[in-house]
């Protein structure tokens, strides 16, 4: 009697557990099933490097999309990268123990500010400030940056403190032990050595920048053309679909899924590369 | 003989516990000298005290004196990194660093500027000759270190150590992680290695002091009971704690 409940108990968690694997599955057959038509009405080459976007005119290029997504994420990552390696390296190695709880703790509280607030305060502070000192409508490509790369920062930061607080002790009392300064330490034995966790939190967080939607749709102007400068605004895949989706229908409604298939596909090729880079160690 | 470290009246305290009470010793040149004693006794303490590794542990004070070659180490105008240049340190566990082979023994003069390929390549290989490790390394020197064996880690170490040229290498129970013969291996490299250099070694094992030391001190709770030659304190201890420690009735 007992083995017969353990048996369906373990049935029940196993199909609870498949479950959210089947949601995953659901949710990519169905993007696919929507999307894949249109890509082939529109031609696989024409639909990611056409550079107009016309609904109505049944034209259908994401190609600038491409480009504002690229250069938001590349903006964000040069802006969010070296901050948040600094940040952890602090935390690590030179925070006495209070700051660091202190610190972990609102570091933590940034991850949890919803993203239509960071949005809010883009716009109301760094689009004016952009527009009123480096020129341009201030909706831009730098803005979205700046905003992502705070966005991207809990990431990072506690990704890579994880992997340097992992490294044994005795590499730092091995160098240190060698006559190397606390930098050298840090530099040529630390960094190095937690250096797959640290790709790995970096490229979390850029895959982070890259789904991000709300906050990146209020500040970057979302213009659908090739941008000339940082100070231009641009459109991004993900706020491409969530601008237009309420009102699309038809094969309009089916380029938006093929945009969320190109998504999609950027997103699990950088997880995987995480993935990979983690296991290679 | 001349001593190269001179330990006196030293006390350490963690937070305001004292864990090593009035240690006064000289360490001579050239010699293997030997810290032995249960554990918890401070052999190990008092080892981390040479080279200022304790510097690295909040709230642990010391008071007293140590001079290398006569000068204070504990002097506020000592400088650390030179130090620790003079004195080096194999730990209990072998620890190279995620490098190659080649880059673990470079790593200490690369940390000093030195990074003329030719002084680096006659660098690496007469320390590894003098690990004796380089016949079985020579041809893999770019190899990731931690695909070495644990012994041949723990020479690479001692390797590294050598490299900086030190007059004093610390070992901290350099082989209680490892096989018998790769244990036997380093007590041979030991014997080699103190004619060129003093070295003060942390054992938990009184027949390695037996074998490999000139000298042996003998702690108990913080305490030097005894320091004598190695010969005398095994088979004639003055004192009648060290007796009951080396004829094995405690610890």
């Amino acid at each position: 009697m007992n083995i017969k409940k353990e048996k369906n108990l373990r049935r029940a968690f196993f199909f609870i557990a498949l479950s959210t694997l089947s949601v995953l599955a659901i949710i990519t057959l169905f993007i696919f099933f929507e999307g894949i038509p249109l890509i082939n009405k529109v031609g696989v080459f024409k639909f990611l490097f056409g550079m107009k976007w016309a609904p109505s005119q049944g034209l259908y290029g994401i190609f600038p999309m491409i480009i504002g997504t690229l250069s938001v994420t590349l903006g964000a990552a040069l802006i969010g990268v070296p901050v948040a390696l600094c940040v952890s390296i602090f935390l690590t190695e030179f925070a006495p123990k209070q700051i660091r709880m202190f610190m972990r703790s609102t570091i933590q509280l940034l991850a949890g500010i919803p993203s239509v607030v960071y949005g809010f305060w883009g716009l109301t502070f760094i689009v004016p400030f952009i527009r009123d000192y480096l020129g341009g409508p201030g909706l831009s490509i730098l803005a979205g940056s700046l905003i992502l790369a705070i966005m991207i920062l809990p990431t990072i930061i506690s990704i890579s403190e994880v992997s340097l607080l992992a490294l044994p002790g005795l590499y730092k009392q091995g160098s240190l032990a060698l006559g190397a300064t606390h930098w050298q330490t840090i530099w040529r034995v630390l960094i190095p050595a937690a250096k797959s966790g640290i790709m790995a939190a970096i490229i979390l967080g850029i895959g982070r920048a890259i789904g991000e939607t709300m906050a990146v749709i209020m500040v970057l102007g979302n213009a659908v053309a090739l941008p000339n400068s940082i100070l231009d605004p641009a459109r991004t895949l993900t706020t491409n679909i969530g601008i237009e989706m309420g009102y699309a229908s038809g094969d309009h409604q089916q380029a938006l899924f093929a945009t969320g298939i190109v998504l999609l596909v950027m997103i699990m090729i950088l997880n995987s590369a995480a993935q990979y880079i983690v296991r290679k160690k | 003989m001349e001593s190269v470290l001179k330990i006196s009246n030293l006390n350490l305290f963690y937070n305001n516990v004292q864990a090593l009470y009035n240690i006064d010793m000289d360490i001579k040149m050239n010699h293997v000298t030997a810290f032995i004693g249960p554990s918890g006794c401070g052999k190990s303490t008092l080892l981390r005290c040479l080279n200022r590794m304790n510097d690295l542990i909040e709230n642990c004070r010391i008071e007293g004196s140590i001079q290398l070659d006569g000068a204070e180490i504990y002097d506020k105008n000592q400088d650390v990194v030179s130090l620790r240049t003079r004195v080096g340190m194999v730990f209990q566990k072998p620890n190279p660093f995620p490098k190659t082979i080649y880059e673990n023994v470079a790593y200490g003069l690369r940390c000093q500027g030195i990074n003329d390929k030719k002084i680096l390549d006659e660098v690496v290989e007469k320390s590894l000759r003098k690990a004796a490790l380089w016949e079985e390394v020579k041809d893999r020197l770019g190899q990731n270190a931690l695909r070495l064996s644990g012994g041949q880690q723990q020479r690479l170490c001692i390797a590294r150590a050598i490299a900086m040229e030190p007059e004093v290498i610390l070992m901290d129970e350099p082989t209680s992680a490892l096989d018998p013969i790769a244990t036997a291996k380093i007590e041979e490299l030991i014997q080699d290695l103190k004619a060129e250099y003093t070295i003060v070694i942390v054992t938990h094992s009184m027949q390695q002091a037996a074998r490999i030391s000139d000298e042996t001190a003998f702690f108990l709770m913080g305490e030097l009971i005894e320091m004598n030659t190695t010969k005398k304190l095994f088979q004639l201890p003055n004192d009648k704690r060290t007796e009951d420690y080396i004829t094995g009735r405690f610890g």
